[in-house]
């Protein structure tokens, strides 16, 4: 005898322990089996876009701070490209090393976060989320140092960055990047040939190559899929050009995958880093740049690889002291766009931890 | 005069007492009902002590450390939180049995205890069927947590519930098999003679039944990384999402003193429960327990949690098989006399058995997640 079921609608979010913020899914259900899904956004709508057309061009660094809150120097670093891209600005050599070295310091403490949070996900109690946070912990301490914040930083301006790198920063650094490789092989040991981990995340959510592209789909979920696609070598930005590292990829493009090309990118910019540390010139940290900037009537667009995909960053200029229109691109959204796809037909446990795989953050989706 | 003795040197001399026993009857019946209730709420403060404190420092961070020295009056401090909370039940819940679910879902978690040896003799009720209570009254707690479930009338705390019978239905078969072992070799099912019959602890004899009883227990109790029914992650806290205050406080001290159950029951039947060199028997019996304890600790810090489809495949295709050979390995063994006469063999025959099965026999028959079964 069969028994007759019908599906039922869950409302998971805004207030749910994984849903990286305030994030909601109408999710419809056939006992555990998702059926379908519906992402609600809005829910930390600031109207940061519409804010930015107020304000000059040097006072819109901070709430780029807020947009992707784990990644505010890589926020604030697309942002400065746009606005010396549409000005027309030089930024002094030692600027440039400086915010490539932040960038990618910045950029592994956003993907410690991300696979601390997909395994905390998988239900991984907290234990690698906290030894990932041990080592972001080392990262906000550099940050600490330059700028002074840990969470939202203010630290790059439009021509540089706001202030030279303190004595005791190289030093620390050093000592952080000799440790970073140990930690990294410690998260393998502890996670690479978990059988459950590879049970959970396998074959799980898979994103072919196809799909990804046609979703516009950047960062480590695009790479994951098998896409050689990474804007620090395809489309150089700032002087990425003059690093020798790889594009790592994964074939299959599940959720596994995704987890190892974090993994595999940290390892990357541990690489760029170092040799930005072994270049690095002395000289003037910031251009001269007039306090209110104007602009030749145009429009720039700036974008930088960032931990979560491609960071776009479009600025209308009218010649006058704020920006015409300032438009985000913000990856999480546009990697969210192919969630629906990913998680149909699966249960409720891989939906969070594709949700989880994909990486998002709600202040960067919720502009 | 006995109890004294018995607190004192734990040489007290309990004897397996018929229910018609004159006089001292009613005296060792309040005595041991205060003892289970007494251990059960302590053991149960003690193990969320080391749970939390444990899981700080596996997880490189301090754990409670600001209420009483070491943060040992943390579970204290909780309980007081629990109990000033406001009790909320939502508007759409079926009242009764949102109320009656933490009653239902604790009092078995108790019972158990009754037949749980502390010291030769020293337990609440020697029945003869002593194992065979415990299996069932265990599961009656799977009554409590559907009613919670159910009667919140919450989707994610429906989900967690389902969730959790689907489990324990599944569990209790390699449960009941990896017990079977045991008491094949102990030739009794009173807990008391099954301790009595340990002269090395039968996780040397059985190695296998061991770690099946062990992972069965862990899915029984929602430990990690089984803990799909009040998964975190993914459905909030399962069934008792909607619970606050101290009906939450039950469910919390039923989480436990289940866990506390099953340590005690694996201390029973495979690590020689009360007996043990030196110290007191009834030491020798927490230390082991909460030696069990924290090995559910660890695993819980350690594993991610298991997908409910695996949760299935993993009983039925992987425990469930090992458990049945695992039972007919010993059963020929009895059968020839070796755990009297050739104990040595056994154990050599025994563990090679267990390497085999989690080595091998995991790798090239069993994947997880090759185990996919629809639920």
């Amino acid at each position: 005898m069969a028994v007759r079921t019908e599906p039922f609608v869950l409302n998971m979010g805004p207030v749910h322990p994984s849903t990286h913020g305030v994030f909601r899914m109408r999710v419809t259900l056939d006992g555990e089996v998702v059926v379908d899904i519906e992402p609600v956004f809005g829910y930390l709508h600031r109207g940061i876009e519409k804010l930015a057309e107020q304000r000059t061009y040097a006072g819109i660094i901070p709430l780029t701070d807020r947009l992707d809150y784990i990644s505010s120097m890589n926020n604030n670093f697309a942002y400065c490209l746009a606005v010396e891209k549409l000005a027309g600005i030089k930024v002094p050599e030692r600027a440039e090393y400086i915010r490539v070295i932040i960038s990618e310091l910045q950029r592994i403490a956003a993907l410690l976060i991300a696979v601390g949070a997909f395994l905390n996900d998988c239900g991984a109690f907290f234990t690698p989320f906290l030894y990932m946070f041990r080592e972001r912990e080392r990262i906000v301490d550099l940050f600490e140092m330059v700028s002074g914040q840990r969470l939202t930083y203010n630290y790059l301006r439009v021509g540089g960055v706001s202030q030279n790198l303190p004595e005791e920063f190289l030093p620390a650094l050093r000592k952080f990047m000799d440790m970073m490789p140990r930690f990294m092989d410690e998260y393998d040991r502890l996670l690479q040939q978990n059988e459950i981990l590879i049970a959970r995340a396998k074959g799980v959510g898979i994103l072919t190559a196809e799909q990804a592209i046609n979703c516009s789909i950047s960062g480590p979920v695009l790479r994951a899929s098998g896409v050689k696609w990474d804007i620090r070598k395809d489309d150089p930005y700032s002087i990425y050009d003059r690093f020798d590292f790889d594009v790592p990829t994964q074939p299959a493009g599940d959720c596994y995958d995704r987890y190892r090309q974090r993994v595999e990118e940290m390892r990357q910019s541990l690489r760029i880093i170092e040799q930005a540390m072994k270049q690095i010139p002395s000289g003037p940290v910031r251009a001269e740049v007039p306090h209110l900037i104007h602009p030749p009537v145009g429009e720039a667009y700036g974008r930088i690889e960032c931990p979560k995909g491609e960071l776009g960053f479009y600025l209308v200029s009218d010649n006058s002291i704020a920006p015409y229109r300032c438009h985000i691109r913000p990856p999480s959204l546009i990697n969210l766009t192919a969630l629906r796809d990913m998680v149909r037909g699966w249960k409720v446990a891989d939906l969070i931890i594709i949700f989880g795989s994909i990486d998002i953050t709600v202040g960067e989706i919720d502009r | 005069m006995m109890i004294v003795d018995f607190i004192a040197t734990g040489q007290g001399h309990f004897q397996a007492i018929p229910p018609d026993w004159p006089g001292g009857f009613w005296w060792h019946w309040l005595f041991f009902t205060v003892v289970v209730i007494g251990f059960v709420l302590t053991m149960v403060m003690g193990v969320i002590y080391i749970e939390r404190r444990g899981m700080g420092r596996m997880q490189s961070r301090l754990g409670p450390n600001r209420t009483g020295p070491f943060g040992l009056l943390q579970p204290v401090a909780d309980a007081v939180k629990v109990l000033l909370k406001e009790d909320i039940v939502p508007a759409a819940a079926d009242k009764l049995v949102h109320w009656l679910a933490p009653v239902v879902a604790f009092a078995p978690a108790l019972m158990i205890f009754a037949v749980i040896p502390f010291s030769n003799g020293a337990l609440l009720a020697d029945l003869n069927i002593g194992i065979l209570y415990i299996v069932a009254i265990s599961s009656v707690s799977t009554v409590g947590v559907f009613m919670a479930g159910w009667g919140s009338s919450n989707k994610y705390s429906l989900l967690g519930a389902m969730r959790n019978v689907a489990a324990v239905v599944s569990y209790e078969i390699p449960l009941v098999l990896a017990i079977v072992g045991v008491v094949l070799i102990a030739g009794s099912l009173s807990m008391n003679q099954i301790v009595v019959a340990q002269n090395i602890p039968f996780i040397l004899l059985q190695p296998l039944g061991f770690l099946l009883f062990f992972a069965a227990g862990c899915a029984e109790i929602n430990r990690s990384p089984f803990d799909l029914m009040e998964a975190d992650s993914e459905i909030v806290a399962g069934f008792h999402t909607e619970y606050s205050g101290m009906k939450f406080a039950m469910f919390y001290l039923v989480e436990y003193a289940e866990a506390v159950a099953i340590s005690a029951i694996i201390c029973t039947l495979f690590l020689g429960g009360w007996k043990g060199p030196l110290l007191p028997p009834w030491l020798w019996f927490i230390i082991k327990v909460m030696l069990v304890f924290f090995a559910m600790v660890w695993t819980r810090t350690t594993l991610p949690r298991i997908r409910i489809d695996q949760l299935m495949a993993f009983a039925w295709k992987f425990l469930f098989p090992m458990a049945i050979i695992n039972l007919f390995i010993t059963a020929l063994q009895v059968l020839a006399g070796w755990p009297t006469q050739l104990m040595w063999a056994m154990i050599i025959v025994n563990f090679a058995v267990t390497a085999f099965m989690v080595l091998i026999w995991s790798r090239l028959f069993f994947r997880l997640g090759w185990g996919r079964i629809e639920v």
